[in-house]
């Protein structure tokens, strides 16, 4: 009688501990857009610890290459490993020392086949990335999930970014951007995000990437409005509610 | 046989007599039937004078849209109306108990009703039930004591806010909301932005469509705004109707009736009991 399931398989209760299961350390949402020269990334630099807020230097946006911005969202030692995985691959087309490097959409593909092929194995690398970049004056921005569904936008975003600064990327991103306008949009959805996503943290870095190259800001925090005389005493006039 | 033990009527309130059963049936692998979540965006907004309620128009029976113009603002009492989202048979029956209850207590006080008097009522009613009547409200009114807005969630916690939104669009509509929300909106302003509010969850919410409802309620009296704006008009309809293409030509008309022709006559016998 042929045995229900071979050894090696990654389904049965012993072999839990032989795949991600769930995701330990965190980040939460990335958004980015194009704007008029290139691609502009926002994310903020926490890593929580389930509900603690354990992380909060975490840069969670790193260039790849000479033509690309990577920026995850999920399991922070996944995409640790994930940039491992790069630094190869940018290695290895550096070593052709061909004049030719790879571009957006190249490494754009490279993380989709990678993305899928582990959760074919029920063994996923637990984020969501978005890749863009720009190379020959051909600007490209794309995400991919941790199930390998990937697709390319004017304006992207992770996790709770996509139910609550996507609806306002849809009404005000416009092309060609200017550089301010692209950072105040962007600055718009992080505020609802710090506002509405509670592992949000008031620390973000905004990336840009252009035919010269890519710089990352220095961490800095958003202005917040807490002061509508609503919220100081919202029962005033309605006795017994809370 | 005599029973021993009294029988006492049900009080009312949610029964745990199944729960035991439910209990052991999920042990053994048997799950219970999933509710159908109906798809909504409804909004409330203080504004300088009163309260803006808003909502969309569609009603879902799963993955199929089942009205494409239903009215989700209930009346609640002629200055307290109440946006409803969940399951809409408990919305329409909750909200309907709630307004003949309040119209029974000011014929009893001889006063107008008050914003709080409905929540209490409302979230008595939810919390009695556990969370299984599932409506989840937007109540708004203006009363003496002023203009109020409240959300009222499924197991019975309520909220006061100055803007406020519910429904599987309320992400997409409260991200308008925080952009763009600022104290002291005149009465245009707040239609405005509630009516923004809608569209962003009609356009970026499956579970939401068609058109928008606004109700502006203020001392003064109230405005009932229904289908205050139709951004999804049907496109492409045909004015002249339907016909046939010129090429088919008539060569001979004959009408054959199928069944006698009925008649009817006045003053027949009348039917047997």
């Amino acid at each position: 009688m042929a045995s229900k399931q071979p050894e090696n398989s990654l389904l049965g209760p012993e072999a839990d501990s032989q795949r991600t299961l769930y995701p330990n350390v965190t980040g939460t949402s990335v958004v980015a857009l194009k704007y008029k020269d290139g691609i502009l990334m926002a994310a903020d630099m926490g890593g929580s610890y389930g509900s603690t807020l354990r992380y909060k230097n975490v840069e969670r946006m790193k260039a790849i290459g000479k033509h690309s911005l990577l920026g995850a969202s999920g399991e922070i030692s996944d995409f640790q490993e994930i940039l491992r995985y790069l630094d190869d691959l940018i290695l290895y087309d550096n070593m052709w020392d061909d004049g030719n490097s790879l571009g957006p959409k190249e490494v754009h593909n490279y993380l989709t086949r990678l993305m899928y092929n582990r959760r074919n194995k029920f063994n996923p690398l637990w984020n969501s990335l978005v890749l863009g970049g720009i190379k020959n004056g051909e600007k490209y921005l794309g995400t991919v999930s941790m199930i390998g569904v990937n697709f390319e936008d004017d304006h992207v975003a992770t996790g709770f970014g996509n139910h609550l600064a996507r609806p306002i990327l849809r009404q005000e991103w416009h092309e060609n951007l200017s550089f301010e306008d692209g950072v105040r949009l962007l600055e718009k959805c992080m505020r609802v995000l710090l506002y509405r996503d509670r592992s949000a943290i008031n620390k973000l870095q905004i990336a840009k990437i252009t035919e010269e190259g890519m710089t990352i800001s220095q961490p800095y925090s958003l202005k917040t409005y807490w002061e509508f005389s609503a919220f100081e005493n919202p029962t005033q006039g309605a006795v017994g509610s809370w | 046989m005599s029973k021993s033990v009294i029988e006492m009527p049900p009080k009312g309130g949610f029964s745990f007599d199944l729960c035991k059963r439910n209990e052991m049936l999920a042990k053994k692998g048997v799950s219970p039937p999933s509710f159908r979540k109906t798809g909504t965006t409804i909004v409330g907004l203080i504004f300088q004078d009163g309260v803006i309620l808003g909502a969309d128009t569609r009603a879902t029976e799963g993955p199929i849209v089942c009205d494409k113009n239903c009215e989700k603002i209930h009346y609640m009492a002629p200055n307290i109306y109440c946006c409803g989202a969940g399951t809409a048979a408990d919305t329409e029956a909750v909200t309907d108990m709630v307004s003949s209850q309040l119209q029974l207590h000011r014929y009893h006080t001889g006063r107008e009703s008050r914003v709080v008097t409905a929540l209490t009522l409302l979230k008595r009613h939810l919390f009695n039930y556990q969370g299984y009547v599932s409506a989840a409200l937007v109540l708004g009114g203006v009363d003496v004591t002023g203009p109020h807005l409240h959300t009222i969630y499924p197991h019975g916690s309520t909220d006061t806010l100055p803007f406020a939104t519910m429904g599987s669009g309320s992400l997409a509509a409260m991200a308008v909301f925080e952009s763009k929300y600022k104290e002291g909106l005149t009465r245009d302003e707040g239609i405005k932005l509630v009516t923004e509010a809608i569209c962003s969850g009609i356009f970026n919410d499956l579970g939401s469509g068609s058109n928008v409802d606004i109700c502006v309620i203020t001392k003064g009296g109230k405005e009932y705004l229904r289908n205050h704006l139709q951004p999804n008009p049907r496109t492409y309809t045909s004015s002249k109707g339907y016909s046939f293409p010129k090429k088919t030509e008539v060569l001979l008309t004959k009408i054959t009736p199928l069944k006698e022709k009925v008649e009817i006559i006045e003053g027949g016998d009348a039917m047997e009991e």
